[in-house]
């Protein structure tokens, strides 16, 4: 912990009203809400641990510039801060073969409705001491306390990373490739990323027939809907617009906004409300969000 | 004659399943008053329920009759978290043993809680899966309980643990509603229930189907057994595999005492004199595959290390990991009891940890066999011990609460993969403020408001944690 998290829980403060942000790349503080904006900075970096510690208002692309230079990289999305990237909880279009946002965060300290400062997780790669509070802070959008200092897990870069195209059917790869990156798919045409040994990676592509390309597609960043994989060709087929599907985790990213219109359990729904009550009974952190909506 | 005072709940448990899969006799209950740690509890019934619905009415039953319940699986855990709490419900899932569904594309499966996890390694090795968690006791503890502890195992070095691999749970919930956490949908909405649930050990609910992500089997796999004469330069050679950018599969550690009673048990050629041995194991493709043994051989080289044996074939391969998992049946000959723990601390930490472990041991004259998952920084010191010897159990739960003390203290953690339950619950306190607590409280307090979930593990007595209380008879710390 750093005097920077003490003054960080200073500044929320115990009562009113408060907002936290970053570099708004995802939606930006509360309006008319006074804003709080979290540590910045990297405080260790620990590649034999596969462990990096940061100021949750550090950017991401700084992150990854600095656990490159130790031959590690991270798995969240390379764009705002690290605390916001958690907070909303959208993984990379890799998490096919490196997993979600939600096993990235290994420790953190948080700032919690009364200001206090809070831990919750454990410095190392392994730990199962006390309840899961990490994967239930990922995603949870600053309404259950706000991120002040987080550690997370790193893995190492790949010897080699290359993007391949493919006319094949793509669960037809997905079910053949050795843990393919990333398998994308348009509809029509099917993107490959394969991370690996330069000879492994070209005799998999040779095998399928893939070509080699120089850039993933563009991903439109419009609208972004969840789908179990199984159900992927199903939901995408009456598509009018141009999108783009993780093949094999069940993400579709649209050239359009897109509605959520998926239920929600009333049971789910009753634990959300219990727990916001409990971990902010006054509604005070990012007043009107909600990881529902 | 008065009737007992369970009299009304076992009748409702009674009317909603089969009087034959409600278990009331003495010695039944004796049977599941432990798991397969030394602590022991009373239950009032064991029940085996086969459906959701059957679950769900155990779950009201209990409930109605302010009676905490437990669910069970297998009975393997090693910290008390199935030990029925002071006259519980204990549900065991032993009976719902169904796979309800593989997709061998996307690589998932619905199973229910009393699915062992090497029988569903089994039912989905012809589509060339498997379930990565590999608990040394795979064979027998059941997915329902990895799901509880959030369980590892050797091979969760490169694919993490058990969490890692849940996508969705349907949970009887604490006041009897039947819900589903998660989904198999990679971003379901709102909050992450799903990831709250696994590793709750039974106070956030119990889970009546699971559905877990399946891995590929690797292509090319090379294990290796590398013996130093120093523990330390072996110790430190998993720093530097890991700084090097290299995640093996596994990375497995045991000590010469430990090697020598292995030895003696199996036969399988192991070098006995050296200090040390570590069991890698790396897969992939096989450029892959052979850069990263190159890669090791020379990292190995700068630290002394002896002999590098690498498995031949299967059955060499099968035989090098029989000696890893047989390691606690051979300490059977060494002395007939044992004591295992479980700590983490961080990689770079393990030379001195160890050394302090074998300090530490030494002096409360005791034996310790140490054989553990390196690549985490996972230590598993296993105190052998004749439980007949005088004053033994005392120097034996003294040596653990100090092993866990030095732990936590070099950065590390209380456990890596069996738990808190109720043998470290009053350590908590090393790792966590009673504010931190109070947070932890508050996301039980929210699945289970009238605690009657396994009520009695994880979270510390005291309502002020600011010491650690007194250890529970039999706990092994």
């Amino acid at each position: 912990m750093s005097s920077a998290d003490n003054d960080f829980a200073a500044e929320v403060a115990p009562s009113g009203p408060v907002t936290v942000t970053g570099t708004a790349t995802r939606g930006g503080p509360v309006a008319d809400v006074r804003i709080v904006r979290p540590p910045y900075g990297i405080r260790a970096t620990q590649a034999a641990e596969m462990t990096v510690t940061c100021g949750a208002g550090t950017p991401v692309d700084e992150l990854c510039s600095e656990l490159e230079a130790h031959g590690q990289t991270v798995v969240l999305p390379r764009s705002g801060t690290v605390g916001g990237a958690l907070a909303v909880g959208h993984s990379d279009i890799d998490r096919l073969r490196y997993g979600p946002v939600r096993d990235a965060l290994l420790q953190a300290r948080y700032v919690g409705a009364s200001g206090d400062l809070v831990t919750i997780g454990g410095p190392t790669v392994k730990n199962v001491s006390g309840f899961d509070m990490c994967r239930l802070f990922v995603g949870s959008v600053g309404t259950l306390g706000f991120l002040s200092e987080v550690t997370l897990r790193t893995r190492p870069l790949p010897r080699i990373s290359r993007w391949w195209r493919g006319d094949g059917e793509p669960h037809e790869l997905l079910a053949q490739l050795y843990r393919p990156a990333a398998v994308l798919w348009d509809g029509a045409v099917t993107w490959v990323r394969l991370d690996g040994a330069a000879d492994d990676l070209d005799a998999q592509a040779a095998r399928f027939d893939l070509v080699s390309v120089d850039e993933p597609p563009l991903i439109p960043s419009a609208g972004r809907s969840s789908h179990p994989p199984a159900e992927l060709v199903a939901a995408t087929r009456d598509l009018e617009h141009q999108f783009i599907a993780e093949i094999g985790v069940g993400v579709v990213h649209h050239a359009e906004p897109v509605v959520d219109q998926r239920p929600v359990d009333d049971a789910v729904v009753e634990l959300h409300r219990r727990i916001k009550q409990r971990f902010d009974p006054d509604g005070r952190l990012n007043p009107g969000r909600s990881p529902l909506s | 004659m008065s009737r007992p005072a369970h009299g009304p709940l076992v009748a409702d448990l009674v009317a909603a399943l089969d009087p034959d899969r409600v278990h009331t006799a003495a010695g039944d209950l004796w049977l599941y008053r432990h798991d397969a740690s030394n602590l022991t509890g009373r239950a009032t019934a064991v029940c085996f329920p086969t459906s959701t619905a059957e679950v769900r009415a155990c779950v009201r039953a209990a409930v109605r009759h302010d009676t905490p319940f437990v669910a069970r699986g297998s009975g393997t855990g090693l910290a008390g978290g199935a030990v029925p709490p002071e006259g519980a419900v204990v549900i065991a899932t032993s009976k719902m043993t169904a796979v309800r569904s593989v997709d061998p594309v996307n690589r998932t499966a619905w199973v229910e809680p009393g699915v062992l996890n090497l029988d569903l390694t089994r039912h989905v090795t012809a589509q060339g899966l498997h379930f990565a968690p590999d608990p040394s006791s795979q064979q027998t503890c059941s997915i329902g309980g990895n799901v509880a502890n959030n369980s590892g195992g050797p091979h969760c070095l490169a694919d993490g643990v058990t969490s890692a691999h849940v996508l969705a749970i349907e949970v009887v919930l604490p006041d009897g509603t039947v819900t589903e956490l998660g989904g198999e949908e990679p971003e379901p909405r709102g909050l992450d229930l799903r990831g709250a649930f696994v590793g709750s050990e039974g106070m956030f609910g119990v889970a009546t189907a699971v559905c877990v992500k399946l891995t590929q089997n690797p292509p090319d796999v090379a294990t290796m057994l590398l013996d130093f004469d120093d523990v330390a330069d072996g110790a430190q050679l998993v720093s530097d595999i890991i700084a090097a950018g290299i995640v093996p599969a596994a990375v497995e550690m045991m000590d010469q005492l430990c090697v020598r009673a292995v030895e003696a048990y199996i036969e399988a050629n192991l070098p006995v004199d050296a200090a040390a041995v570590l069991l890698i194991e790396v897969v992939g493709l096989p450029a892959g595959v052979a850069a990263d043994v190159a890669a090791i051989r020379h990292l190995a080289a700068a630290r002394r290390v002896g002999a590098i044996r690498v498995a031949a074939d299967d059955d060499e391969r099968a035989l090098l990991w029989k000696g890893r998992k047989s390691a606690f049946g051979a300490i059977a000959r060494i002395k007939p009891n044992y004591y295992l723990h479980d700590t983490v601390v961080p990689r770079h930490r393990l030379p001195e940890v160890l050394e302090e472990v074998y300090r530490i041991v030494e002096r409360h004259d005791l034996l310790v066999l140490n054989v553990f998952h390196a690549g985490d920084g996972n230590l598993h010191p296993l105190l052998v011990y004749d439980a007949r010897d005088d004053g033994v159990a005392e120097r034996v739960q003294a040596a653990g609460e100090e092993i866990v003390r030095v732990s936590v203290a070099a950065g590390g953690v209380l456990s890596g993969e069996h738990g808190i339950g109720r043998e470290k619950r009053e350590l908590m306190p090393l790792m966590f403020s009673d504010i931190d607590l109070a947070a932890q409280a508050a996301l039980r307090d929210a699945f289970d408001p009238r605690r009657l979930a396994n009520p009695d593990k994880v979270l510390p007595t005291a309502a002020s944690c600011g010491d650690v209380q007194a250890i529970p008879d039999g706990a092994w710390v």
